[in-house]
Order: structure tokens, then C-alpha cells, then sequence
């Protein structure tokens, strides 16, 4: 029986969501408002010539840069400055906005949008990353279309390979993927006050703040944010928003009338930002018993036409790139390609998944290359206590996952079914083993991030938390309150902790980076532990924590070096499937997790968690084909890109394995992207060892199986 | 214009509409009840679920000059009735809400498949509500709460 601060308890949200009484931005009247339609590039890479508006009728505008209020910027501040808020002349992608048009009605806004004519000068573009790093048609971003180029050296590399009795080669590749969360893009915009208030369905109410200030020529205090409910998030409503609130402010200070932008699905599907494609190329050399003395890693991303923050995604995915295991001898080199296509930006897992699932897959080409079992394998060669990361920092913490094989080998029948189902026999067990650094990359959060939580004790004696970190989904309306009635001693109903504004919240940062829990949950119990002291004096108390880093951490950001995290999750998924020998169809027959995330906040909040990842990965490893012709995705429907139903994958397993880390609240770390980093590679393992092929890329489709075993 | 009567959540109700205007459009602008959301518009993911006849449907697909005469439940309606409060409350104890934009369809959805099977298995749960789509949970904690409710139901 789970006691504590783990045993579950109903999530303040559930009841008016499954009630419907909870209010999403569309689900809000307001009063005069006027509707924007984004009006975008069709084509991907050029000049605009001419932009040819129709005549509006009354009520109606069109709004472009030279609407920007003076002195405003023509650029969106993301970690830099950097998308353009409206483009009239260079043309980076399709679909970029080159104007916003508004007025009352949504029927005539998109007739009008359709009749606006624009004339280009087209120019060649590069699509792929090898047509990045070709620059062909001419360098998109400097002279080499390189928005970061990192190298890592771990140990003696060089030597290593010159005492190599042989290397084993592998290109591992991903593709897009697209997020869909549930709820599409929202915002409203007004002025209020002689301010300018942006409501958002979003993860980071102080990014849009940083985000539009600088384009109104506003002060960020003039500027004042409100989440909306956010219908989920996954990492695209963490600076995509920023694009769209960028657009509508502008106009808003044009028409002075709130201005509502809500996508349907179509338009979030082909406009907003997706997942990296990746491509990692591996030598890795063997000795004469065949053990693994070094390796070569040349990771690319497809980081789109502008930066927003992609080398923070190939930072964590070059981290990531050894996975769990302890490689002797390393050399890296780690690209963000620039590309003509639509900013490559966050999602879920941030570049771990696609450096998990390249490790994961090569080291199971490895050992069929040796035929050794590849999970014996992966042991020799696990991480532990003290030892050294890619970055040549330590890992400080305990490491479980022997233990947890042992058990989840047991409870998904590891051993018999691996013996019993013969290679190539259509049943198939994969295993991956992963793990997720928590909070930002490096010394991000000490640097840049710098969260502060406050708590105050009204004069009625509620207590108030306020924070920045968003409820999208995941639980932190509930877990937060939590966290502070553990140490209050009181009823987490009785906590009061509103969608962040932030005229009223400090910043604790954005909600990312698994940091939310690990970071601002023991900020929200440092707080708590100082107002406790002072509950039961009379009026308004209140009190302030901020974060330190944890001692022992060391982060050089130049050279890349030191601690690139200071605690990780670990997980490991087992998944079975059968693959029907004609129609090269998958049927997964079962899906086992563990997961050591120190402590668990919530059981059941943390299972809901561990199986939403999990599903969201196997359809990132399954079904979840997102093409690119000519510059478009060619999947822009819910009914041609797939995401998984019920009726895909069974139930997941799913099991916890406690380790308190010292420096998150009540020993918890981070969860909500560690449970998307391993089961894609799990289910690729498990159709290949099914099919007894070298499964190279995700998504496994059965069109790619069949591939496979028709060409080898 | 058409003219256009039928229940909704049991009281008659009669709307000057041109027939064509989705059934979507007009709860949540003619009748300000916003329970069932838009999350593809082109019935794929099932958040926009309302039941027609006792049955459930997609109401983005659904052209208002069809309904005539129809009995339109929302979860308005339903989470005011005895099997709509249990569906919610089993929805509550089991953890089967994340960020809910689907879970109004998704109690829509249940109680159209509880009125069909009043003791659902796993497989029929699942089978039931393959129309919706919810891209947090990963579907088992939704699959609970229907299973847990087809018990609820049973002790009254
Ligand atoms: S909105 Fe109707 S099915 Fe998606
Ligand atoms: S709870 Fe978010 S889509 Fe289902």
C-alpha cells in the first residue's frame, strides 16, 4: 500500500473537465471581437515581389510589417532574436506569415485570405539534411547552413580506432513528428488598461512576454500574459505561440479591438512546428573480443529555416547519444541543418528520444553483428554510480537498472519468450534502456532560467501559490499543491493555485525540460517549509524560494564539459509484437515499463503519465508518417496522419522503483519526458528481432517492414 | 433559413438556421454550450461526441437540417442525469483526465456504449470508444473509468 506524499488522490481539474464545464480559449465569448487569419507564403524559399490585398470591406484589415508600431522589431525573441513577425521580402518556408488578416466574420476572413495574390521570385531550396549540408540553392543561415556544430571527446578515441581489430557501421534515421495535442493553437489578444493582454492556450506565459515586447516596442511589464486551459502542449505550445501572439499584437495595436486567432486542425497540422528528423551515423570500433573500445558519432538534425531552439535539441541529443552506457572512447560531432522547411521545434523528449532510439537500435546492430544477446550486451556495458558521461562529468546518483531488468524481465516473461520466439520466427521481444536528464541542459537553469516560486498566507488565512509552470495535462495543478500541503500539514484542495498571470507570478521558468516537478516543486517546498514558520502569525505572510544549483554540479557551457544534468530518470519498456508473415502488419501483443523517477508525486498522476508517453511513442515509432514534398507535409489531416486509438496498442504495464534524489521535493525527479524516450526503440527492436532484419529507422511501418524483407 | 425543432437535453427547442450549419456550430453558438469541443472537424477524434437518439455522434459532421425531429443529448444534459454523474465521477476516481479536451466526448461516447452493454469487457471498452481520440492518457486510465462505472452502475 502506497503511503505518503505517492498515494493518489483526485486531481483538482478532473471533475469540470469530465463534467465540461472547463472553458478552453474557444470555448470564451468576447465581446467585439475580431477574428485573425494568418496570411502565409506559398512557396519555400524566394522573394516576395508583390503582395496584392483585396479590396476589405468595412470592419476589416490587413496587417503586415509595415504595421509593426515604430521602433517595434520585425523579429520574434525566442532564445534569440529570431523568426521574422511577418515577412515582405525573404521567403525561408512555406507557410510563413507574411500578413494577419482580421475582422468579425471567420467565412469572409478565409475568402479574403484566399484573395490575397502574392508573386514570388522562387528560388531552389533544400528540403532533406544532406541537402542542407550540400547548401544546395546557397546557404540559408551563414556560409555552411550550420545553425550549431558540436564536438565531444570522451577518453582517447583516436588510439581506440587505430588499435580497432574492426568497426561496425550504421546510419540510424528519424522523421517528423507531429504533436496533436488535442485542443488546437489558441490566442486572444486585447488591450486592457493602456496594456496589452494576451490570453494563450501555452507552456511558457514568459516566453510570449519576451516574445512580443520587443516587436510593440513595449516594456515586458506592459505586456502581461494569461494561460488559458491548455488542451495539451507536448513541447508545440512552448514557442509556438509566441508566433501567432506576435501577429495578433501587432494588429491589436492597429485596430484596437481584441483579436482571437484559433487554428482548426488543418492549419496546426501543415503550420506549426514539428519534431527533428534525425540522422546519427555510428563507427564503432571492436577489439579482437569483439569488445567495444571506441566510437564515432556524427549526429544531424533537420532544424528548419530559422534557430528558435534547436542547438538546445542537438545539445540534449548528442548528451544522449551513449544512452545509458558507459563507451570508453568517444568522438562526436553534433549539426543543426538549416533547411527550408518550417522550424523544427520542441517536443517531447527534446532530442533524448531521437539519440536513445539511435543508440538503442545500434546497439542491438552490434550484437547481431557479434551474435552475442543484445541485452547482455547493453549490461556489460551500463552506467553506475561514478561513472563518467559523454560530457566527462559523473553520474552522482545510485544507478537501478540492473535491478529493474531483473524485474521487468520477469513480469513480461523476458527469458522464455526470447528463447522460445527464434529470430525471424514473426513474435518478437525488444528492450530499451533509457534515461532523461532533469531541467535544462548545462548550467540553463542556474544561468538563464532562474526560477523563483511565492507563497503568501492571505489575512483569511488561505494559502496562495504562485508560480509560473502551466497545468497542461500533466498533472501540476494537483502535484503542486501537493508538494505544499505535505509541508503544510493541511488539505491540497484547501491550497489555492491559479493558471499563471504573470502581473501576478514570479517566473519559475518555463513548463519544460521535465523540470516543472524536480525543479519548481522543491522551489514550491522550500517555499512552503518558510511560510510554515510564520502561518499562525496574524495578516498576509508570505515567502520566496529561488533556485541554487545542487553542489557537486560543475557545467562549463563553452566547451560543453562537466554535468549536463545533475540527476536523471531511468527506464527500461519491453515490448512484444507479432508480425503477420503476408500483410507485414504488427500486432503488439504486450508492453511492460519501469521507471525509477526518485519518488513519485502522485501514483496515479505518474502512471497516467508513463502510459501517455509510452502510446505517444509508439505511435512515434509505428504509425506516425509525416512526409515532406516540395516544402509541404504531405500528411496534413487527422485522417491521413495517424495517431494511435484505443484499439493499437493493449494496456501498458507499468511499475516504480523508488531512489529519493536530495534535491527535488520529497526525493522526486523528473517523469514527463523520460516515459516517450524508450518504447519507440523497444517496438523497433521487437519487429526486428520478429523479422530477424536490421531495423534502421522509425516509423516501423509495415510498408517499411516488407521492405525489408523483400531487399534485406 | 430553415426552420429547424428538436429535444435538446430533453426540452424542445426550434432554431431558424440555414439546414447546411453544422450541429457543432449551433450548440456552441446558438445555445452558448461549449462541452463539446472541435478538436479535427472532420469527424476523426470524437471531442465534438453528442448523442443523437442515444446514439453517439460527431456533431462537426452532423448539418443541423438533419436533426429534425432528433433528441440531442450534450454532456450538459448528461452530467445531470444518474448515469452521466457516475460516468464522470468513475472518470474522476480513475485518473482518467489529463489535459481533457477529449473527456467530454469521452463520456459522450461511454454512455452511448453503456446503453448498449451495461457490463462491458476491456475489449468492448475499447471497441467502443475506438472513435475517439485522446493523445495524453494513452487510453488505459479511460478504459478503467468506463469499466468502472459499468459496476457503479450495477449496485444501484
Ligand atoms: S471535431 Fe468532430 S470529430 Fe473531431
Ligand atoms: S486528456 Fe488530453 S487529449 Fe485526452
Amino acid at each position: 500500500m502506497t503511503t505518503g506524499i505517492s498515494r493518489s488522490v483526485p486531481r483538482v481539474d478532473a471533475y469540470d473537465k469530465a463534467a465540461g464545464i472547463t472553458r478552453y480559449i474557444a470555448d470564451i465569448p468576447v465581446a467585439g471581437v475580431c477574428y485573425g487569419k494568418l496570411v502565409r507564403t506559398s512557396i519555400s524559399r524566394g522573394t516576395i515581389l508583390d503582395i496584392d490585398v483585396p479590396e476589405l470591406p468595412e470592419g476589416f484589415w490587413f496587417i503586415s510589417e509595415g504595421d509593426i508600431p515604430e521602433g517595434g522589431r520585425n523579429r520574434i525573441h525566442m532564445i534569440k532574436e529570431d523568426w521574422p513577425v511577418f515577412t515582405n521580402s525573404e521567403v525561408r518556408f512555406y507557410g510563413q506569415t507574411i500578413g494577419i488578416l482580421v475582422g468579425p466574420d471567420r467565412e469572409q476572413l478565409i475568402a479574403l485570405a484566399d484573395a490575397v495574390r502574392v508573386t514570388y521570385r522562387e528560388q531552389e531550396a533544400a528540403f532533406t539534411i544532406e541537402e542542407g549540408l550540400a547548401c544546395r540553392g546557397g546557404a540559408l543561415h551563414g556560409d555552411d547552413n550550420l545553425f550549431a556544430d558540436y564536438c565531444l571527446v570522451k577518453g582517447d578515441p583516436e588510439s581506440a580506432f587505430s588499435r580497432a581489430h574492426r568497426v561496425i557501421e550504421d546510419v540510424i534515421e528519424t522523421g517528423f513528428q507531429e504533436h496533436v495535442y488535442m485542443e488546437p493553437q489558441g490566442i486572444t489578444v486585447e488591450e486592457q488598461d493602456g496594456k496589452i493582454v494576451i490570453h494563450a492556450s501555452c507552456q511558457c506565459p514568459f516566453y510570449i512576454r519576451k516574445a512580443v515586447a520587443p516587436s510593440l516596442n513595449r516594456s515586458l511589464d506592459d505586456i502581461i500574459v494569461r494561460q488559458a486551459v491548455t488542451g495539451g502542449g507536448f513541447g508545440g505550445k512552448e514557442h509556438f505561440p509566441d508566433i501567432i501572439a506576435s501577429a495578433a499584437a501587432v494588429a491589436v495595436t492597429k485596430v484596437h479591438r481584441p483579436v482571437q486567432v484559433i487554428f482548426d486542425r488543418e492549419e496546426d497540422m501543415c503550420y506549426s512546428t514539428k519534431r527533428h528528423p534525425s540522422q546519427v551515423i555510428f563507427k564503432t570500433a571492436l577489439d579482437s573480443e569483439n569488445r567495444i573500445i571506441g566510437m564515432d558519432i556524427d549526429a544531424r538534425i533537420n532544424a528548419g529555416a530559422y534557430e528558435s531552439c534547436s542547438p538546445v535539441v542537438l545539445q540534449r541529443l548528442i548528451f544522449s547519444s551513449n544512452s545509458v552506457y558507459d563507451i570508453p572512447n568517444v568522438q562526436l560531432r553534433g549539426r543543426a541543418v538549416a533547411t527550408s522547411t518550417i522550424p523544427s521545434d520542441a517536443f517531447r523528449g527534446f532530442g533524448a528520444p531521437q539519440g536513445i532510439i539511435a543508440a538503442e537500435l545500434h546497439m542491438s546492430h552490434i550484437a547481431r553483428e557479434i551474435g552475442m544477446d543484445e541485452v547482455e550486451l547493453k549490461r556489460s556495458l551500463m552506467v553506475s554510480k561514478g561513472s563518467r558521461t559523454i560530457t566527462n562529468g559523473t553520474i552522482h546518483e545510485t544507478v537501478k537498472l540492473h535491478e529493474m531488468w531483473q524485474r521487468i524481465a520477469e513480469v513480461s516473461g523476458w527469458h522464455e519468450k526470447k528463447s522460445r520466439y527464434a529470430p525471424g520466427s514473426g513474435r518478437g521481444m525488444g528492450a530499451a534502456f533509457y534515461l532523461h536528464g532533469g531541467g535544462f541542459t548545462g548550467s540553463g537553469e542556474q544561468d538563464i532560467i532562474k526560477a523563483r516560486v511565492r507563497m503568501v498566507k492571505r489575512d483569511d488565512g488561505i494559502v496562495e501559490i504562485l508560480l509560473s509552470n502551466v497545468e497542461m495535462g500533466q498533472g501540476l495543478q494537483t502535484t503542486f499543491r501537493k508538494i505544499a500541503a505535505q509541508v503544510l500539514d493541511c488539505d491540497y484542495r484547501d491550497i489555492l493555485l491559479a493558471d499563471p498571470d504573470t502581473d501576478r507570478v514570479p517566473d519559475s521558468g518555463p513548463t519544460v525540460a521535465s523540470r516543472s516537478i524536480m525543479i519548481v516543486g522543491r522551489l514550491v517546498q522550500l517555499a512552503a517549509e518558510q511560510l510554515k514558520h510564520k502561518l499562525h502569525e496574524p495578516g498576509a505572510q508570505e515567502s520566496e524560494a529561488a533556485y541554487t544549483q545542487p553542489p557537486g554540479c560543475h557545467w562549463d557551457q563553452e566547451t560543453l564539459q562537466g554535468d549536463a544534468y545533475p540527476a536523471y530518470g531511468w527506464g527500461i519498456c519491453v515490448i512484444e509484437t507479432a508480425v503477420d508473415p503476408d500483410t507485414c502488419e504488427v500486432e503488439t501483443l504486450g508492453v511492460w515499463t519501469i521507471h525509477e523517477i526518485g519518488k513519485a508525486i502522485d501514483e496515479a498522476i505518474v502512471h497516467g503519465q508513463v502510459t501517455g508517453g509510452v502510446i505517444q511513442a509508439l505511435g512515434y515509432g509505428s504509425l506516425e508518417k509525416l512526409e515532406l514534398k516540395d516544402g509541404k507535409f504531405f500528411q496534413h489531416t487527422m485522417a491521413d496522419y495517424i495517431i494511435p486509438t484505443t484499439l493499437d496498442f493493449p494496456g501498458v504495464y507499468s511499475e516504480l522503483v523508488e531512489n529519493p534524489y536530495p534535491y527535488g521535493p520529497f526525493g522526486a525527479k523528473g517523469l514527463g519526458e523520460l516515459v516517450f524516450d524508450g518504447a519507440a526503440a523497444s517496438y523497433a527492436m521487437a519487429v526486428q528481432h520478429a523479422v530477424d532484419r536490421t531495423v534502421s529507422r522509425i516509423p516501423v511501418t509495415p510498408e517499411y517492414i516488407m521492405e525489408l524483407k523483400t531487399h534485406g | 433559413m430553415d426552420s429547424i425543432t428538436f429535444r435538446l437535453n430533453g426540452t424542445e427547442v426550434t432554431i431558424t438556421s440555414p439546414g447546411t450549419r453544422r450541429l457543432l456550430d449551433v450548440l456552441r453558438e446558438d445555445f452558448s454550450m461549449t462541452a463539446a469541443k472541435e478538436g479535427c472537424g472532420e469527424g476523426e477524434c470524437g471531442a465534438c461526441s453528442v448523442l443523437k437518439d442515444g446514439r453517439v455522434v460527431n456533431s462537426c459532421m452532423v448539418p443541423v437540417g438533419s436533426i429534425q425531429g432528433c433528441e440531442i443529448v450534450t454532456l450538459e444534459g448528461l452530467r445531470e442525469s444518474e448515469q452521466g454523474k457516475r460516468i464522470i465521477d468513475a472518470f474522476v476516481q480513475s485518473g482518467s483526465v489529463q489535459c481533457g479536451f477529449c473527456t467530454p466526448g469521452m463520456v459522450m461516447a461511454a454512455a452511448s456504449l453503456l446503453a448498449e452493454h451495461p457490463r462491458p469487457s476491456e475489449a468492448e471498452v475499447r471497441e467502443g470508444l475506438s472513435g475517439n481520440l485522446c493523445r495524453c492518457t494513452g487510453y488505459d486510465a479511460i478504459v478503467r473509468g468506463v469499466i468502472l462505472a459499468s459496476r457503479e452502475g450495477e449496485g444501484l
